[in-house]
């Protein structure tokens, strides 16, 4: 019954979804915005594990006095002044909590992706010394796109730019295409064995 | 121009500073930003969460409305909770099956629409196509390169025979491929960089215009 149950609902659910695409009725699209909105209500309640968690986790090295115990704190602060702000005051335009995100969450989002171009550089540094054919012509494409998305690259030659759109969209789209085709494919067969209960890595523990 | 005398414009430039600070090597300020981060995002999603789905999806249709439909979802997700309990925790495997079988079911014929039957429609020739003879040209380059590409991507069979010139076409299409995506992501990431940088030169600073 602890298996056999969640393996139902899993499966009934997963045909419902399947057929309802393949009929283009108004009872089968009322099924589709119900589930839809039914499955924002259950992982809503999975955030509150979530939030329990990184809680839990924070107070207890805070207690402990652990290891980095004292930056703890600020996540439970921001935690806990963002969600009562965010709670007390609504999330439109013009809120406070939008003001906190312009200017906290957007300027430490932006710079810490914006520093990973340096890591990205200097990685590649690494990785990418032309030692072999393959690696050359890695090298050579970055530099293409590279140069061809910036002034410079037009002012080195005007054909660059040109030359970067080719490359993206005819031998870089060739391999996004057959890379597609098989997460595609690897997806559906995931997906049908996960119906089909033939993939049960999700119940976990031991089999019972 | 001078400089900033917004307090949120001091605040953000400052974060900003901590998280570069990385730069030289891990330190307590970048630990403050990154711990900041961490907490305004989780204190944020759950703001929306609940204006954007609790609110209207399961408070609004339940207690305002009386629509007790609405009590499956969330027994469902009270299901979850089920954890705490360790004679009741195999429960929480009720919404997870939900979930996982939503998303596969839904999964299925939409990733057969959008990456298989578009990108195939969008590989072949075409009327539009075949008016211009350097469009004709790339596009057969592109089919040729699809084809190569599965093949290297095909390990079932030994490479031997007309495989095994394809599989090696399809590597020089892959690494092609992976040097302009690097290429691409390098340059939206300088880009957010020199958005950084523009911020705390212009907004805060006042040193450019």
């Amino acid at each position: 019954m602890q298996q056999r149950i969640p393996l139902a609902i899993c499966f009934i659910v997963g045909i419902v979804m399947i057929v309802q695409f393949f009929i283009p009725h108004r009872l089968s699209e009322q099924t589709f915005d119900l589930a839809v909105k039914w499955i924002r209500i259950i992982t809503a309640f999975a955030l509150v594990l979530g939030v329990r968690s990184i809680t839990f986790r924070s107070i207890e090295k805070i207690k402990r006095q652990k290891k980095d115990w004292f930056y703890s704190i600020f996540t439970l602060l921001g935690l806990v002044i963002t969600s009562v702000i965010g709670l007390g005051w609504g999330v439109k335009a013009g809120t406070p909590l939008r003001t906190i995100y312009n200017n906290i969450m957007v300027p430490l989002g932006a710079t810490m992706f914006s520093i990973l171009a340096y890591y990205m550089a200097s990685a590649a540094y690494r990785a990418f010394r032309a030692r072999t054919r393959e690696a050359t012509l890695l090298l050579i494409a970055a530099f293409i796109v590279m140069l061809g998305k910036v002034p410079l690259g037009t002012a080195i030659s005007g054909k660059l730019p040109d030359l970067a759109d080719w490359v993206l969209n005819v031998p870089n789209m060739a391999a996004k295409r057959a890379i597609l085709f098989g997460v595609a494919l690897g997806m559906i067969a995931t997906s049908l064995k996960i119906i089909l209960g033939i993939e049960r890595g999700w119940l976990g523990g031991r089999r019972r | 121009m001078a400089i900033a005398t917004d307090l949120w414009i001091w605040v953000g430039a400052l974060l900003t500073l901590f998280i570069f600070s990385f730069l030289f090597g891990d330190n307590p300020l970048y630990k403050i930003g990154e711990h900041v981060y961490v907490g305004v995002s989780v204190g944020y999603f759950i703001s929306i969460t609940w204006h954007n789905f609790l609110y209207p999806d399961l408070i609004v249709p339940l207690f305002r409305q009386g629509n007790l439909l609405y009590i499956i979802p969330t027994i469902l997700g009270v299901l979850y909770f089920s954890i705490f309990f360790p004679k009741l925790s195999w429960l929480i495997r009720i919404p997870m099956g939900f979930v996982l079988g939503y998303g596969a079911g839904v999964s299925i014929p939409a990733v057969l629409q959008a990456n298989i039957i578009k990108q195939i429609q969008g590989s072949l020739l075409s009327t539009q196509v075949l008016s211009r003879w350097d469009s004709i040209l790339w596009y057969v380059v592109s089919l040729v390169g699809i084809v190569c590409t599965i093949i290297y991507f095909f390990f079932s069979r030994e490479r031997k025979g007309i495989s095994k010139p394809a599989a090696e076409a399809g590597i020089v299409f892959l690494m092609v491929g992976f040097g302009a995506s690097f290429g691409y992501t390098v340059m939206a990431r300088v880009s957010l960089l020199i958005g950084r940088l523009q911020f705390l030169l212009r907004d805060w600073l006042g040193i450019i215009k």
